[in-house]
């Protein structure tokens, strides 16, 4: 985790999105819910845009 | 400088190893597992690339992932924000996938990579290239040109959906790119998906059906999804679509648009389906041949390569080489997300690590995609007997001369011979062959050996010494990404009641001399075929010409629908075993249907999921 956190760090300096961190926490942090809430999840998309 | 490039974790996962700058190996995933666009971690292609080479993990200096995965969450969140509320539901599964997995894609590739060595340095040799960048350097470092204008189009990467760049020697300089949502690969895929075909599979079949319908539509596509720019660069109308947010490719308004709901793939396919396919074709031929134009005019560069899914269009291709915008076209021949794995090794050589490159003018670095798995004669024996087949041995002469007069006689043939191709395409390694002349062959291969929609095409594979004189195209086209007309003196008259026929009637009328790879349109998709990087494959074609005085066979993949190319030589005996095929060559072996025991024979129809 700590080495995610650095690296992180290091993308948003690379890219100066700082301004993405807040959002970013939150839809982490919303998105954790939804992981606590349902478990995994392997999409049903036609086209996975990810 | 041993680099070791891998894709993974979206579609059609491979790796590629290459030494100091040569590329040794590289092979998809997918023909390894037997499981069609295999989207793991590349577990087997990476085991044989090492094993290719003689070396273990331990001896690779650098590893390279062919994307970003934060640049993707980038996008993903950004996109999500910028259409919330609507998107939700997309968000809601998107979001437990990357919190619990893709996000920490670093780490698993770590863990994954140490599977192959005991926990080591593997995070300081860890490298990742953009999706794009990949792509780029896939098509420009193996071409042989020394400059080269790069245009690099897919579905979507991180944010990029098209990119231009400019290689120079070593260098290779991202000077425009469209982003997200607005793809024209996503456009074709999007009415892939309208036409009732899998989207990132299908897109081939719509390319296929495109000749047999008129564009009809493609003034409204142009009036209302897409605007097209001089340039060629374009902006999609994000109201007629869903892929951005949704789960599916098109939205309602695309639909009342087009006056109906999409096809589902039950539903039987009409001249409605084939006009939609000749309409997007069109667009995109349009959009690439702008684009084309004005780069060559822009960069005065007189090379151009290409790469991305959208690259795998041939028939926009061929219009590019014949629009002479540019004197020299290049097209990586594993144009797609597997072609990646080579292009992240080569960008890390010569971008990252800044080392010397010398093309070749004469020819690409590529070894005619002939860069995965071979097995020798005595091993591919051993495997045969151990699998129950009954074959002959024949000596290299007379084992052309005796397939060739299977292939005169109307024989489908499988030929297995040398490496397997990298890339979606079979170049005569992993194939299987028809005699040209005849009008059956298209349907018999189709229907009795490939279990596929009748009206797909098959493909050429022509001696280059005679592609001059047998269609309008005189280049090479060794990887077959170039449709090209078949030559007037080669076409058969059609009665005017034959010119009256629409859509899949039109199949049924011979149409040259060569008719089952002549399409509708009197196109084919050309391989040609190089002493120099298939000898074996061109000793054979030749022997054909010599019997019956035609330099070309039908060249189709060696599957079944929905089934990887065949990779081992066991692979190649259970299709062969499970569908019509009448002779099998594999190596010097030569194996006849007569002769095999009939219960090896198993249900090989139905064992794969249709694509």
């Amino acid at each position: 985790m700590k080495s995610f956190i650095k690296e992180i760090i290091a993308y948003m300096n690379a890219r100066k999105k700082w301004w993405l961190a807040p959002i970013l926490i939150i839809m982490i942090a919303f998105g954790a819910l939804l992981v606590l809430a349902e478990g995994s999840a392997i999409a049903p998309f036609i086209y996975t845009i990810f | 400088m041993r680099i070791l490039g891998i894709s993974a974790f979206y579609h059609d996962s491979a790796a590629a190893l290459i030494e100091d700058g040569t590329i040794i190996a590289a092979a998809q995933e997918e023909r390894f597992t037997r499981k069609k666009h295999d989207p793991g971690f590349p577990e087997k292609s990476i085991e044989y690339c090492l094993t290719q080479a003689g070396l273990t993990l331990k001896d690779i200096d650098h590893l390279v992932f062919f994307e970003k995965p934060f640049l993707k969450f980038e996008r993903l969140l950004e996109t999500y924000l910028a259409k919330a509320p609507k998107g939700f539901t997309s968000f809601k599964m998107a979001m437990p996938v990357w919190i619990k997995d893709k996000l920490f894609q670093k780490d698993k590739l770590i863990k994954l990579f140490e599977k192959f060595e005991t926990p080591g340095d593997i995070e300081d040799r860890l490298l990742f290239a953009e999706h794009h960048q990949s792509h780029a350097a896939s098509a420009f470092f193996p071409s042989p040109f020394e400059e080269a204008v790069v245009l690099t189009m897919d579905g979507v990467g991180e944010w990029a959906t098209a990119s231009v760049a400019i290689g120079r020697g070593n260098t290779l300089t991202t000077v425009k790119e469209i982003q997200f949502p607005h793809s024209l690969g996503l456009l074709y895929s999007a009415m892939t998906y309208y036409t009732g075909f899998k989207v990132n599979s299908g897109e081939y079949k719509v390319m296929g059906l495109a000749p047999y319908g008129e564009p009809k539509y493609a003034d409204l596509i142009k009036d209302n999804l897409i605007d097209i720019k001089e340039d060629g660069s374009y902006w999609l109308d994000q109201s007629y679509f869903n892929y951005a947010t949704g789960l599916t490719m098109t939205s309602n308004k695309f639909h009342d648009l087009f006056g109906a709901p999409p096809r589902t793939p039950e539903q039987k396919i009409t001249q409605r389906e084939m006009d939609l396919a000749a309409s997007v074709q069109a667009v995109t031929e349009e959009v690439m041949l702008k684009m084309a134009t004005n780069l060559a005019q822009s960069y005065n560069i007189p090379n151009l390569c290409l790469a991305g899914g959208v690259a795998l269009n041939c028939v926009a291709n061929g219009k590019i080489i014949r629009g002479g915008s540019f004197e020299n076209v290049w097209v990586q021949p594993a144009a797609g997300d597997a072609g990646g794995a080579l292009g992240a090794a080569l960008a890390a050589y010569y971008v990252e690590k800044g080392q010397a490159r010398k093309p070749n003018r004469s020819a690409d670095h590529m070894k005619g995609s002939y860069l995965g798995p071979l097995f020798e004669q005595t091993d591919i024996e051993n495997r045969l007997t151990r699998a129950g087949a009954k074959f002959e041995v024949f000596g290299d002469n007379a084992l052309m001369e005796e397939t060739a007069t299977c292939l005169e006689a109307g024989h489908a043939i499988g030929w297995f011979q040398g490496r397997m191709e990298f890339g979606p395409r079979a170049l005569g390694g992993r194939s299987i062959l028809g005699d040209p002349r005849n009008p059956k062959m298209q349907k018999t291969l189709n229907l009795k050996i490939k279990y596929r929609e009748s009206f797909r095409p098959f493909a050429p594979s022509i001696l280059a010494e005679d592609v001059g004189n047998y269609f309008e195209h005189d280049k090479e086209s060794p990887y077959m990404l170039v449709v090209a007309p078949v030559k007037e003196e080669h076409r058969l008259d059609t009665t005017d009641q034959d010119k009256g026929l629409f859509g899949i009637e039109k199949l049924n009328i011979p149409r040259s001399t060569i008719p089952a790879i002549t399409h509708v349109d009197y196109s084919a998709r050309i391989q040609t075929v190089h002493k120099e990087t298939n000898p074996r494959y061109h000793a054979l074609i030749s022997a054909f010409k010599e019997k019956t005085g035609c330099p070309i066979v039908v060249n189709t993949s060696f599957n079944v629908r929905g089934e990887p190319i065949v990779c081992t030589p066991e692979d190649a005996f259970h299709c062969f075993m499970g569908t019509e095929m009448d002779t099998l060559v594999i190596g010097n072996c030569l194996l006849r249907k007569q002769d095999q025991d009939q219960t090896l024979a198993e249900d090989y129809k139905d064992k794969f999921e249709l694509d």
